[in-house]
């Protein structure tokens, strides 16, 4: 139950940010519905306390997979999806903490608030690198293997030619 | 032949400028002005490309030209549709003159989402998001309001004075002010949840994780750049808010 309220809460504000930075229209429901899965991941992970960084490196990566996926199928940039779809992990919200409990000299507040804004933008950013690399090894197999299959595929024709 | 190489220039350049001021990371960018390039027949296109400005060459003849990028923001209907342009030219459906007409067009359009449905957009980022960090279900109205108020003044700000992040100021002032008072009158239960569910459609998380990609990518020029401006954008955010709880 919880779940589904934080997939729907999670998806409405994806489609939210999606009208603010104005995406095409056909794309909305698809990007709430990468940044709904990917919170709801990310959410279900911090739960059971996994630790922060290591829940943002998997939904970030689920994001920019979902994002390939939905760019190949709609053709579009790939950033349509993934902009929004990382806004509910994005750590704007501690990125604003930190400045204010600077600005109310609650130095220890601060620097934990930084470490963790350091945290996830960096998670995030392995995250996206995670997808592209996870991306090219797939194709890379696909490659190889119709070679393999053609490669074996003349040498039984060529066996059959000389019998 | 000369004449060519000035069209092919300043389609990549304007191709270029369109796509980093409205938040695209380099790497694609430069990647679109490659494709660009090459499709046109030129193949040794040299680019040096900042957040702040690009430089492009065709080392054979000699020609070079720079183009300076005053503003960023985020605008992905315009990323796509200069991509799809990309694409139509690749497939020879367009000529590059027909190409660069329609970049011009598309640098001067205004945003297609009319104002009112992007202060709806803002209502719709801030109250949900908040009850999915904390699962307030009680301040789900009141954040919705909030943040709709808060976007609609950084909007006008923007766009009456537009001095940058003056705008983010004023409106982080005024979630404040709702937020304290909102409390105090009983319409809210939690200062915290309020705020920081408002400021969500201003704070910048999506510059601040571009920064990072930029950085892995190799773009170290850009990279810290992008980072110094969503560190000053969150500066003004956070200073408007602990301004207001230190009067109020």
């Amino acid at each position: 139950m919880q779940l589904l309220l934080e997939f729907f809460m999670a998806g409405i504000a994806t489609i939210g940010f999606g009208i603010i930075i104005n995406i095409p229209k056909r794309a909305l429901i698809a990007a709430g519905a990468i940044g709904g899965v990917s919170w709801t991941i990310y959410w279900a992970m911090l739960q059971v306390r996994l630790g922060l960084a290591l829940s943002a490196l998997t939904a970030t990566t689920v994001i920019a997979l979902l994002s390939l996926y939905a760019a190949r199928r709609m053709k579009l940039p790939m950033i349509i999806f993934n902009i929004p779809g990382i806004v509910p992990l994005v750590p704007g919200g501690q990125a604003y903490q930190m400045i204010r409990n600077f600005a109310l000299s609650n130095s220890d507040m601060a620097t934990h608030f930084m470490l963790e804004v350091g945290e996830i933008a960096g998670s995030i950013g392995i995250g996206f690198l995670m997808a592209e690399f996870i991306d090219r090894l797939q194709r890379k197999i696909i490659i190889t293997l119709k070679e393999h299959k053609q490669r074996s595929k003349s040498k039984s024709a060529n066996n059959t030619e000389k019998e | 032949m000369i004449e060519t190489n000035q069209i092919v220039i300043n389609t990549c350049l304007l191709a270029g400028r369109i796509m980093i001021e409205n938040g695209s990371e380099m790497s694609r960018a430069e990647d679109t002005m490659k494709r660009i390039a090459m499709n046109s027949g030129v193949n040794n296109l040299k680019i040096f490309g900042t957040i702040t400005g690009i430089i492009v060459s065709i080392p054979n003849s000699m020609d070079s030209q720079v183009e300076g990028i005053n503003r960023r923001a985020i605008d992905l209907e315009k990323v796509s549709a200069v991509n799809t342009f990309s694409r139509r030219y690749a497939a020879k459906d367009i000529t590059l003159e027909e190409f660069y007409e329609k970049l011009n067009t598309l640098d001067e359009a205004t945003p297609s989402f009319p104002f009112w449905l992007q202060v709806i957009g803002a209502a719709l980022v801030s109250g949900p998001l908040m009850t999915a960090f904390s699962g307030n279900m009680v301040d789900l109205g009141i954040t919705t309001l909030t943040g709709a108020l808060g976007y609609t003044l950084f909007y006008f700000v923007n766009r009456i004075l537009n001095i940058k992040y003056i705008s983010e100021f004023f409106a982080s002032i005024i979630i404040g002010i709702i937020a304290v008072f909102a409390v105090r009158w009983g319409w809210g239960h939690s200062i915290d949840d309020i705020i920081i569910g408002s400021v969500m459609p201003l704070v910048p998380g999506v510059p601040l994780t571009n920064a990072v990609r930029d950085i892995l990518n190799g773009h170290l020029v850009s990279g810290p750049a992008r980072g110094i401006e969503a560190l000053l954008s969150a500066c003004a955010i956070g200073f408007g808010i602990a301004f207001v709880f230190r009067f109020l």
